[in-house]
């Protein structure tokens, strides 16, 4: 990974809010991150965190009402993506950046045939005819390993298992050839066998076909063996960000250190109890002026209650919304 | 760990399971399911059994069919005891109070209507015969028991999140002081780190009431944690059986060492280093396995034999049980 080189995907400061009848929700506060060409950047996130919502947010998948996106700036090709009309957006999606979503049973079209629906984003976003439409189909599904592809154009998606569907899902995904792919929890519905087939289809497509991809989970086990760099967020914000070798080496949020502590493991040591982290992840209500995970903690102190802790860099990619400096071991300065 | 002294509480012999298929007009029964289909195994008193399998491989139904929810097909259990296999559903109830169940799903296994001392109570009130007064002690007893704070005994279950609502689940499993207690996927539905205050009140549970468990999961690193043994199933049969360390260090069959290699692990360093074992295909429909071992489809090291003659379950070394031709043959030659 060049680190030079110009980022595909480049977000500032997303900000979404959802208007509930119980008041508002702010599920994603803040977001930046940017994605170079070819890498592979994984998002970590319990469910709430706002990791799915703030991919969705990008793209204008997200219903309006409920959810509303506040401000920000979304640079894909020169163009925000927050701003352009529905038009330039519909090209977009499903075009030059592709999505995975997770549950591959509810997200494929049942009474069309695995053939149309792959057809579908070739004819629209390629301008392929019938008969080009159907070689690349039956291309794109012996890419991602289905075997007997052109007779099983024709089957329905109730034909094929959870692990196929999902390799069809993403065969869809790639139709147009993405430069961005965005993975939501793409093998969280499937068995760890199942699991290990995709993970390897996803290593070997990257190679092939160097595209960048945003690949969203909250196994960190997944992201160890695929991810490039991590992205870890809490509370609807970005807590941590690093190179994956330096995450797993080197946490410096005390959620990430948490939760790496939490996960047991099947080599080496066996903990005699699990680490717990107690309290509940937050429902963030208000804009936030403090730490979101400030009660479960435990470096936590007057300040982390007061003011929201920015992203400070710590040097080679990384960075961390934190004011404890673990290094140190003492605050950082005000 | 499995000592000489320890006795099993429960005992299943060659437990089937087979749902029959019907279809057409005049629904003929056309096809059996065979869910479980013939699992042996022991859980000693104290102990926590790890059930391992992908979904699919009937690890839920054979919790299930262990405590009677279903009319088995055939086979012996024996919890605490008692032979219950044959046993009628009505006669089944006085044996309820010592086998217990939490689910998977807190959220669909709690009854939305009733207040989460309602929930707890229930049990209390089929069962035994205790006063009003005292079963409301009771209750507040097990909600401090399970970590709930007794003040909100009234409210409904949707008034609180996952981990609450499987300690609740945990709460009414434990109301009759059970001696079993079926855990199917206890924690699946839960977030990482809840996951681990769940596990760590179920052995804390166990220890102050020396609960045996089977606990059922697809989770192999939790199970790792967790468990004194582990069962393996495959396609509705136990392909191995081993003590845990056994098993994890030096798995035998080879479905259990490409389970295990699939298992994604949190360390970068580790995951680049590791062979993995990719599987190729997937899970053959249980309504019809193929001849010879399930798993000789999907094998990496099949055998012509594997493909005709179904491997024998049997006791490898003292405490570890396999289902493979590999070691089939030194067995022989050990007779």
């Amino acid at each position: 990974m060049p680190d030079g080189a110009l980022p595909v995907l480049d977000v500032r400061d997303l900000k979404t809010v959802f208007k509930t009848r119980s008041g508002e929700v702010h599920a994603v506060n803040d977001v930046s991150f940017s994605l170079r060409p070819g890498e592979l950047l994984g998002v970590v996130g319990e469910s709430g965190s706002g990791k799915s919502v703030t991919m969705m947010s990008l793209l204008g998948l997200l219903p309006s009402p409920p959810a509303e996106v506040k401000r920000g700036q979304v640079m894909f090709e020169d163009k925000n993506l927050l701003d352009v009309d529905a038009e330039t957006l519909r090209s977009v999606r499903g075009g030059k950046i592709g999505f995975v979503f997770q549950d591959p049973m509810t997200s494929l079209n049942p009474v069309f045939t695995v053939g149309v629906q792959i057809m579908e984003p070739l004819r629209k976003h390629m301008g392929m005819n019938k008969k080009q439409a159907a070689v690349r189909a039956q291309e794109l599904l012996e890419l991602v390993g289905i075997p007997d592809a052109k007779r099983r154009l024709g089957d329905y998606p109730h034909q094929f298992s959870g692990g196929m569907r999902q390799r069809v899902m993403i065969a869809i995904a790639l139709a147009c050839d993405p430069q961005v792919l965005i993975a939501d929890e793409p093998t969280t519905a499937l068995d760890v066998t199942i699991q290990a087939q995709i993970l390897e289809l996803m290593k070997d497509l990257r190679t092939k076909l160097g595209m960048a991809v945003i690949w969203i989970t909250h196994d960190l086990g997944v992201i160890a063996g695929i991810a490039d760099r991590v992205m870890v967020m809490y509370g609807g914000q970005v807590v941590e960000h690093a190179p994956v070798s330096t995450l797993f080496k080197d946490p410096q949020h005390p959620y990430t250190r948490a939760l790496l502590k939490t996960i047991p493991t099947i080599q080496g040591d066996r903990a005699a109890r699990l680490t717990v982290i107690e309290g509940q992840p937050p429902i963030i209500k208000a804009a936030p002026s403090a730490c979101p995970f400030r009660n479960r903690c435990d470096v936590a102190f007057d300040r982390c209650a007061s003011e929201n802790p920015p992203r400070y860099d710590l040097g080679e990619g990384h960075d961390a919304a934190c004011f404890f400096d673990a290094r140190t071991g003492a605050p950082r300065d005000a | 760990m499995l000592d000489q002294t320890s006795k099993p509480l429960v005992s299943v012999r060659d437990l089937k399971m087979h749902f029959p298929i019907h279809a057409g007009l005049l629904r003929r029964r056309v096809g059996v399911v065979k869910a479980v289909d013939g699992v042996s195994f022991d859980v000693m008193e104290g102990e926590t059994l790890g059930l391992v399998g992908e979904s699919g491989c009937g690890k839920s139904t054979c919790g299930r069919a262990v405590l009677r929810l279903y009319d088995i097909t055939s086979g012996e259990i024996t919890i605490d005891g008692e032979e219950i296999g044959q046993r009628a559903q009505g006669k089944l109830r006085e044996m309820r109070p010592t086998m217990q169940m939490v689910f998977q799903d807190p959220q669909a296994s709690l009854n939305p209507r009733m207040t989460v001392e309602a929930i707890i109570k229930e049990p209390l009130d089929e069962h035994t015969k205790l006063s009003e007064s005292e079963k409301r002690e009771k209750v507040a007893e097990l909600m401090d028991a399970v970590g709930l704070n007794r003040q909100f005994a009234k409210r409904y279950p949707q008034a609180f999140s996952g981990g609450q609502r499987q300690r609740i689940g945990i709460a009414r499993a434990l109301a009759l002081n059970p001696k079993f207690i079926v855990c199917d996927e206890p924690i699946a539905a839960l977030d990482v780190s809840i996951q681990a205050q769940v596990v760590n009140l179920l052995e804390d549970l166990q220890e102050q009431l020396g609960l045996t468990y089977l606990f059922i999961s697809h989770d192999l690193s939790m199970v790792r944690h967790i468990a004194t043994r582990v069962a393996v199933m495959y396609l509705g049969k136990i392909v191995e059986l081993a003590p845990r360390e056994a098993l994890y260090d030096e798995p035998l069959h080879p479905y259990t060492k490409a389970l295990l290699s699939a298992v994604p692990e949190p360390d970068p360093s580790l995951a680049t280093k590791k062979e993995r074992i990719v599987l190729k295909g997937d899970v053959p429909s249980p309504a019809n396995p193929p001849a010879g071992c399930n798993f000789c489809t999907r094998c990496p090291s099949v055998m012509d034999i594997c493909k005709t003659q179904e491997p024998e379950y049997f006791e490898v070394s003292p405490g570890r049980f396999t289902a493979c031709h590999l070691y089939q043959n030194t067995n022989d030659t050990a007779e």
